[in-house]
């Protein structure tokens, strides 16, 4: 297809499409589609691609959306769906059934505030509330960064390595219902960066087994422990996935934790989905004016990809974590990362900033506020409400 | 010499493997292997929600499940049967798939699904074993609990009749819809067969004994069944299309003393026999209405 102007949510109907029909050669694909704002258009373009050896089915439920595709993924299929907000607190069960299932499942998380109060807009509480459902989390500033990222999560969660479903989120209506130039792929592209899928623990006749059945809490401990095993390894698998993307696609996809201009940085914004992109602006405008910002688009939030932040902050000795999310009682799930990771750094001044929650606008103002904040700050202090305590 | 257990059909895997945990006199014994006689050397893929009947798998790393067996999130039997029929399908393979579901997943937390699976008519064959229960968890209520029936949450009995699930999935128009006596084997088998011969979505409902659950001798499961279909509180029938109803075996007279008598959980205030007759007369009202309005016979 080439460059296109596309809306985030038909960059990643393209390309979850494609990477379904990639897997033509082995046993297909399938999900479920159920429709809840704003990503309701991914899966009707899902809807209307026509498989060679696929279906979506249009189920009642996001909870059943992800029962079709675990179903789908114990049989041996390519599966994939999409979702947002209250639909993944509906589906919360079976996303938990997936992960600890060990099924590649691909899901679309378009993020949106929870409700009640009845919200639409943009926030990452819906699909960070799922952080500890043995699912990677990859968090997207830009239609190509979307795009490249549901194919690199494809080919990483079905690594017999890892095994493990994977949640690829962008945010609501900024990403999903604007249009930007992308780079849309050609199915003989996926079909060469996609082997076909061999999911080894499937059901099989030649050897029957009850999949999901009893264990005793020794053998569960040790089922456990292998996820986090697996965790552990995606940021090296994740890495040779960027070389063969780089290879088929001409392109260099971005990084777990992708640095900008943090070589010399006493500053360093730590950002993720649009946000990121706000951020890489405020970087060229402050360093216009001779200031050494950076910033680091925090992409791989699970696993938790903590030696990747380490080393892109830099020199940095301040750090502001943008929150569009919020952890009750405790405060942004960002930050809260962020400075577990920064443990062994207590000469870095971490500052959790709460921006742009369930749909505030995030401009480059608001973060040059937060730049000149941080610039004057001399401890860190509890998270910093930017529409409310700032 | 060495002992074999002896086979309890003709292939060397059943269905359910002996060593399971089923309890004495349960109905998912003898429904399964009345099933797996059917199904021959035809392997199903088999579907369990939470329920007894994955308990009756056993621990891992072993499994009384002699074919490949997904356990299934409690309201999900349906979706996960929906995605391995549909992959089934697109690789052409013919292994029937089949979701074997409690009362509570079926009349209660799974019914969205399960309505959902027949409207779109999956190729699923849907298995219910209905011990009127909550029997993993010790003994609940459900909504397939019958009026009058004392268990851990209605403890002066239930205030409430039984779902009519059998009407709710003709109102599908499901391809076939049966209800399953262990105490009618000829009956039984014609209509797991006349079932794993349809495509689409098909709906088995067995009642199915629970001396647990029922308070009730191990030994008399079979005949508590027999007394339930002659008094006709389990009446058995099948409809075909959501439309032709057939009765099989007619209600014979047996008094519903019969039946409730030699089950201590019909203790409550509401199980009185006459108000049970009572209801039996509307349920078999109901179904003879179906049967005279359903479409002619061709």
């Amino acid at each position: 297809m080439g460059r296109a102007l596309v809306t985030g949510n038909h960059a990643a109907a393209w390309t979850l499409a494609r990477a379904g029909e990639a897997n033509r050669i082995a046993r297909g694909c399938a999900g479920g589609a159920y429709p809840i704002t704003p990503q309701t258009e991914i899966i009707e373009h899902l809807r209307n691609f026509a498989f060679t050896k696929g279906r979506i089915v249009p189920v009642e439920s996001e909870h059943s959306a992800m029962g079709v595709c675990i179903g789908a993924s114990l049989a041996g299929a390519r599966a994939f769906t999409a979702s947002s907000a209250n639909g993944l607190s509906y589906m919360t069960e079976n996303v938990f059934a997936a992960g600890y299932y060990r099924l590649p499942i691909i899901m679309v998380a378009v993020n949106r505030a929870l409700g009640p109060p009845w919200n639409i807009w943009v926030d990452q509480g819906d699909s960070l509330a799922l952080r500890d459902a043995a699912w990677m989390q990859f968090y997207t500033e830009s239609h190509q960064d979307l795009i490249d990222t549901i194919l690199l999560a494809f080919r990483v969660a079905e690594d017999p390595r890892i095994l493990l479903p994977a949640m690829i989120a962008t945010d609501g209506f900024i990403s999903s219902h604007t249009t930007m130039v992308a780079d849309l792929p050609d199915q003989e592209q996926i079909d060469a960066f996609l082997p076909p899928l061999n999911v080894p623990h499937r059901l099989r006749f030649d050897h029957p087994a009850t999949i999901g059945g009893l264990t005793w809490p020794r053998e569960t401990e040790h089922l456990r422990h292998a996820i986090q095993r697996a965790m552990e390894l995606v940021p090296t698998v994740y890495a040779e996935a960027q070389d063969e993307f780089e290879r088929v696609f001409r392109r260099r996809p971005h990084g777990a934790m992708e640095p900008y201009h943090t070589d010399d940085a006493e500053i360093v914004l730590v950002a993720c989905n649009t946000m990121a992109r706000t951020a890489r602006r405020v970087v060229d405008l402050r360093r216009a004016q001779g200031q050494r910002v950076g910033m680091v688009q925090a992409k791989m939030f699970r696993p938790f990809a903590g030696q990747a932040l380490r080393n892109a902050i830099g020199p940095a000795k301040r750090i502001a974590v943008l929150d569009r999310n919020h952890s009750p009682g405790a405060g942004g799930v960002f930050w809260q990362e962020a400075v577990a990771a920064l443990r062994s750094r207590p000469d870095v001044l971490v500052q959790d900033y709460i921006v742009g929650l369930c749909g505030g606008d995030v401009t480059p103002d608001v973060l040059e506020r937060i730049v000149d904040d941080l610039s004057a700050r001399a401890d860190a202090v509890e998270p910093i409400w930017q529409e409310v305590t700032a | 010499m060495t002992t074999q257990a002896m086979p309890m059909t003709a292939h060397p895997d059943p269905l359910l493997r002996p060593g399971n945990t089923n309890c004495a006199g349960c109905g998912m014994s003898l429904g399964l292997h009345w099933i797996d006689e059917i199904l021959g050397s035809e392997r199903p893929y088999l579907v369990i929600p939470a329920c007894c009947g994955i308990v009756t798998a056993g621990a891992y790393p072993t499994s009384a499940y002699g074919v490949p067996t997904a356990a299934a999130t409690f309201a999900s039997a349906a979706s996960y049967a929906t995605g391995i029929a549909t992959v089934a399908a697109l690789n052409n393979e013919h292994h029937p798939v089949i979701c074997w579901t409690g009362d509570g997943g079926t009349y209660d937390i799974g019914l969205a699904t399960l309505s959902a699976a027949a409207e779109r008519n999956e190729d699923i064959l849907y298995i219910c074993y209905d011990n009127e229960i909550y029997g993993n968890t010790g003994g609940q209520r459900s909504s397939a609990t019958p009026e009058g029936v004392v268990t851990t949450t209605t403890p002066r009995g239930k205030g409430e009749r039984k779902k009519n699930m059998m009407a709710i999935m003709a109102a599908h128009r499901v391809p076939y819809a049966a209800t399953l006596s262990v105490a009618h084997r000829e009956d039984f088998l014609r209509k797991v067969r006349t079932a794993l011969s349809t495509k689409g979505f098909r709906f088995l409902l067995m009642l199915s004994p629970c001396p647990t659950g029922w308070k009730s001798e191990p030994d008399q499961s079979v005949e508590l069944i027999r007394a339930a279909v002659g008094c006709g509180i389990f009446p058995v029938f099948e409809v075909f299309d959501g439309d032709r109803y057939v009765i099989n075996v007619p209600r014979d007279g047996t008094p519903i003393e019969d039946y409730v008598e030699k089950q201590r959980r019909y203790s409550g205030l509401a199980a009185d026999p006459s108000r049970l007759r009572a209801q039996i007369d509307d349920q078999w009202r109901m179904l003879e209405r179906m049967i005279h309005s359903g479409r002619p016979h061709v």
